[in-house]
């Protein structure tokens, strides 16, 4: 019974989180919406059995990508604008594709059963015993090794990738070169001068 | 012999043509001495040939050994069987030495005339491209020889009139000319097909051996049955018609006059303007029996002779007037054929081309000496001045009006008796016309003389003091040819057309018992006799009371036939309504061939038009990509929602 | 893990991940305002296709789909990291994210 209703709790707010991202004025908002979805999208995870995708979903995807989204809404200077007019003219043929995709959707839903050989397939099959965690923890270092690699690799690329992209040289930024410091010679940095009585330089 | 005879101008114009290329540049000595070598071989190998076609005429006309002689085998192809061959008899012999004589004359005086000209290996090479040519046809033995010479001179006349390429009405002149002449050698062209199917072959000997007996055959053209050698006679007359300026496709004659005067003299005087004659003259043995053809031919021949010299009345052009006269004459030697006195056609043909290309050259000295200038208006009082020119336009002229003892008299006269003695309605026709037509030959010859010698000088004071007579290599071929125009008829009257006439022509020329114009013309009565003569006095008399005597008088009989006159002048319209009728329709039946059929349709379905839709399409599909991302996006949408519907239709269904 | 409710079974789950689904989609391409709530579609995009995954996973009791939701987990947040980046030269380069003005790839 609470299941049930947590479980309705958190797909509500989900769903209308994603629709108020997409149809918010402000982007600043758009972003807290998201950060909404993926909460009560990590609250469904969690009804399900997999706590860990949930922790995983709030630390990496709210903790550090919606973040960042937020850095760039707040470093570039959006102004807010209003839903334009355009919606309007498109509506017709969205509305159209949309519904003939619900409709197969639906069909598919509705027609659909398990294959008789589902159970034979399973790639990693488990057993009830165990946590969560500890369950994928046993396989990721082991059978999925690989892919556990690559997406290092992946995440590495990503992050010297997105560094290249937006450096830029500044002008004006004082830094210490420290070689060049230790380089000068006496020469180059006092001047003896002869001062008259009297007179300035 | 026969073969160096036609041979050797090509080799003439082969030599000549590429020293045409010749780079000379500003070089004068050097220029000097390309043209020397082009004029003197040129000549030289014309001045043979004609020694060598006198000898021929001895040997063939005189003795009577008519011969073939094969060359080269050309076609054999299903019945189909003709060879380059030379057919050498009276009538052969007769051409031949008319042609290399005033070839080799106008080569000579050529020398001379075109001295200053910057392209001189060019003009001597077209000469003798063009004496080859006419040579080529008066040898053929069979009709394709004959077509190949004949448009060999057609395509020489163009390169010749249009010399001058730098002149556009040059250029238009020798457009015309060639393209009259094309519409005469289409009839040509049909008139031979219509042989080869009628009698299977195109070698002469052997369409005339069985001519007789085709006399009666008919022919199916286009479903209609018609008589087989009317058919083919007339055929051949149109292209006699074309290439010799007979009424109707005459207009190219005087246009022709935008050539050097040499060529005038050569071609459109002696040479290709009777291409024509001599033709018909050959196929006496198809025409004969064929009366139709022979009245038709009688019948334009002696309209030409009439309207050529009503003409040549009026005009101020010293050339033009020459170029008229030269029309008539030829009228005058068709309507002679038309009554089946080819003998005496071929006669006349011999003694004018004399007189009409010594008139010619002489024309030729007098626009020399005025520098240039050629309307007889502008000139006037300079008989004292030119005397040699001034003596031998006279004889040319008395040749010409056919006064006695000159050469035209004998052959103007024996065609007039042989119109009358046909006593046929169109020799009738013809008879009257061509006494018309001497008194105002006779009557504009002297126009001409007494315009251009006579009276107070009307050029002006610095053309006058730069008249002088013309070089000896310009008087020299003259001289020849004044000879030619004294004695030519005197001496050969009895082999042409008097008693020796059977035993010179031999087989060369049919005539059917029938047909005894000529026999006739010498019982005819006296006053048939002189009247061209008296007519020929008149006609003189006249031209000295009008222009010498009473040189107001031209103006006043001008102003009183004004509309006439108009017409006359202006050729009888006949240019103004191939124009309209021709010309007009021609062009714009091309130029909507051209806009519509070859730029709308064909190009418009075709390249263009591909090029087009192919642009178009790609512009329309072109805005399919705007650049903006959702819009990307949403197709991909699309996409999917159709692989996805496509997937559950036919996996699932 | 515990099973999944009698009440609430997989259909549930699925539906709420198409609906989210949608949502991105829609949010792709009926945006006008700017390119970051074209990022963050994408990103609700592939939160859906997570439950997805997850509620497969449960319901079939094969781990295999935990792990890759993990992995696409990471492979999302490089491209996020990626395209903001991206975003940021572009801001820098062109002074505005409006959609309607980024056409420059107009063929």
């Amino acid at each position: 019974m609470i299941e049930t209703l947590v479980f309705y709790m958190f797909a509500l707010f989900c769903v209308a989180s994603g629709v108020l991202v997409v149809t918010s004025r402000n982007p600043v908002h758009s972003v807290l919406f998201l950060i909404l979805a993926f909460f009560n999208a990590a609250g469904l995870f969690v009804l399900a059995g997999a706590e860990f995708l949930a922790m995983l979903l709030v630390i990496v995807y709210v903790g550090a990508v919606a973040v960042l989204f937020l850095f760039v809404v707040m470093m570039l200077d959006i102004t807010v604008t209003e839903l334009k007019r355009g919606f309007q003219a498109y509506l017709p043929i969205g509305a159209a594709v949309g519904l003939v995709f619900l409709a197969e959707i639906a069909f598919v839903g509705m027609t659909w059963t398990t294959a008789p050989s589902a159970q034979s397939n399973l790639q990693s099959a488990t057993n009830a015993e165990g946590q969560n965690t500890v369950l994928l923890g046993q396989i990721i270092y082991t059978d999925y090794f690989y892919m556990f690699q690559a997406s290092g690799l992946v995440l590495l690329v990503a992050m010297i990738g997105a560094i290249v992209l937006t450096h830029r040289k500044r002008t004006g930024v004082k830094k210490q070169v420290i070689a060049k410091q230790l380089a000068r010679s006496a020469k180059e940095s006092v001047e003896l001068k002869k001062v008259e009585t009297g007179r300035g330089i | 012999m026969i073969k160096a005879i036609v041979f050797l101008p090509l080799l003439g114009a082969m030599f000549a043509g590429i020293l045409a290329f010749v780079r000379v540049g500003k070089d004068k000595h050097y220029k000097h001495k390309v043209d020397t070598y082009a004029q003197w071989i040129t000549s030289g190998f014309l001045l043979a040939s004609m020694v060598m076609s006198w000898i021929t005429f001895a040997d063939v006309g005189l003795s009577g050994n008519a011969y073939t002689v094969t060359v080269l085998s050309w076609i054999q192809s299903g019945n189909l069987d003709l060879n380059w061959a030379l057919k050498v008899d009276a009538l052969t012999a007769v051409m031949l030495v008319v042609v290399c004589t005033v070839s080799a004359m106008v080569h000579v005086y050529s020398i001379g005339y075109m001295h200053h000209d910057p392209d001189v290996p060019r003009f001597m090479s077209y000469l003798s491209l063009f004496t080859f040519c006419m040579l080529m046809l008066v040898t053929a033995d069979n009709l394709v020889q004959m077509f190949f010479g004949w448009e060999g001179v057609g395509l020489a006349s163009y390169l010749l009139i249009g010399f001058w390429y730098s002149k556009p009405s040059a250029n238009a002149a020798a457009i015309k000319a060639f393209v009259v002449n094309r519409i005469g050698d289409f009839g040509f062209a049909l008139g031979i097909f219509a042989t080869f199917i009628m009698f299977g072959t195109v070698n002469l000997d052997v369409i005339f051996g069985n001519a007789a007996s085709m006399a009666t055959a008919n022919i199916s053209i286009f479903s209609g049955e018609f008589h087989a050698i009317t058919v083919i006679c007339l055929l051949l007359f149109v292209g006699a018609m074309g290439k010799s300026a007979q009424l109707g496709l005459h207009t190219w004659l005087p246009d022709a006059m935008e050539g050097p005067t040499p060529v005038s003299a050569l071609i459109h005087a002696a040479t290709m303007v009777t291409a024509g004659v001599f033709m018909v003259a050959r196929m006496s043995p198809l025409f004969e029996y064929s009366d139709l053809a022979l009245q038709v031919v009688t019948v334009v021949g002696a309209s030409t002779a009439i309207f050529a010299a009503t003409v040549g009345c009026t005009q101020f052009d010293i050339k033009r007037v020459i170029a008229y006269s030269t029309c008539s004459q030829l009228g005058y030697m068709f309507f002679a054929i038309g009554v089946s006195a080819y003998q005496a056609a071929i006669f006349h043909l011999m003694t004018h081309a004399f007189f009409k290309s010594l008139l010619f050259l002489g024309a030729g000295s007098v626009i020399h000496a005025m520098s240039d200038e050629q309307d007889m208006r502008n000139m006037g009082g300079t008989w004292k001045l030119i005397p040699v020119t001034y003596a031998l336009m006279w004889i040319g002229s008395l040749a010409l009006a056919g006064v006695f003892p000159f050469a035209g008299y004998f052959s103007k006269d024996i065609i007039l008796e042989a119109a009358w003695a046909a006593h046929t309605s169109v020799g009738n026709y013809a008879f009257w016309l061509g006494i018309t037509a001497a008194f105002l030959t006779a009557f504009y010859s002297w126009r001409l003389i007494i315009m251009t010698f006579h009276g107070t000088p009307r050029a002006d004071e610095k053309t006058m003091a730069h008249v002088h007579e013309s070089p000896k290599v310009m008087i020299l071929p003259l001289l020849l040819l004044a000879a030619g125009a004294c004695f030519a008829g005197w001496g050969a009257y009895d082999w042409f057309v008097g008693h020796g006439a059977q035993h010179f022509w031999g087989n060369a020329i049919l005539v059917l018992p029938a047909h005894s114009a000529l026999e006739d013309a010498h019982h005819v009565p006296a006053w048939v006799k002189y009247l061209p003569l008296v007519v020929g006095g008149a006609g003189i008399a006249l031209a000295y009371v009008m222009y010498m005597f009473v040189p107001s008088l031209p103006g006043k009989v001008v102003q009183a036939i004004k509309p006439i006159h108009t017409f006359v002048f202006n050729k009888w319209y006949f240019d103004e309504l191939f124009d309209a009728v021709f010309v007009k329709p021609c062009f714009a039946i091309g130029k909507g061939f051209w806009k519509v059929g070859d730029q709308q349709i064909i190009d418009g379905l075709g390249p263009n038009g591909i090029a087009h839709a192919t642009q178009e399409t790609a512009q329309k599909t072109g805005v399919l990509q705007t650049g903006y991302l959702y819009h990307y996006a949403f197709a991909m949408l699309i996409g999917v929602v159709l692989m996805v519907t496509w997937y559950m239709i036919v996996h699932v269904g | 893990m515990g099973e999944i409710g009698h009440t609430i079974g997989l259909a549930h789950y699925l539906t709420v991940g198409a609906i989210l689904f949608a949502t991105g989609v829609f949010g792709i391409f009926l945006n006008r305002k700017n390119v970051i709530v074209i990022m963050m579609s994408i990103e609700l995009l592939l939160l859906a296709v997570n439950i997805n995954l997850v509620a497969f996973s449960v319901e079939l009791g094969d781990l295999a789909g935990q792990v890759f939701s993990l992995f696409i987990l990471t492979v999302a947040a490089a491209e996020a990291a990626i395209g903001l980046a991206i975003l940021v030269v572009f801001f820098r380069a062109r002074g505005t994210i409006a959609v309607k003005d980024i056409s420059g790839l107009k063929g």
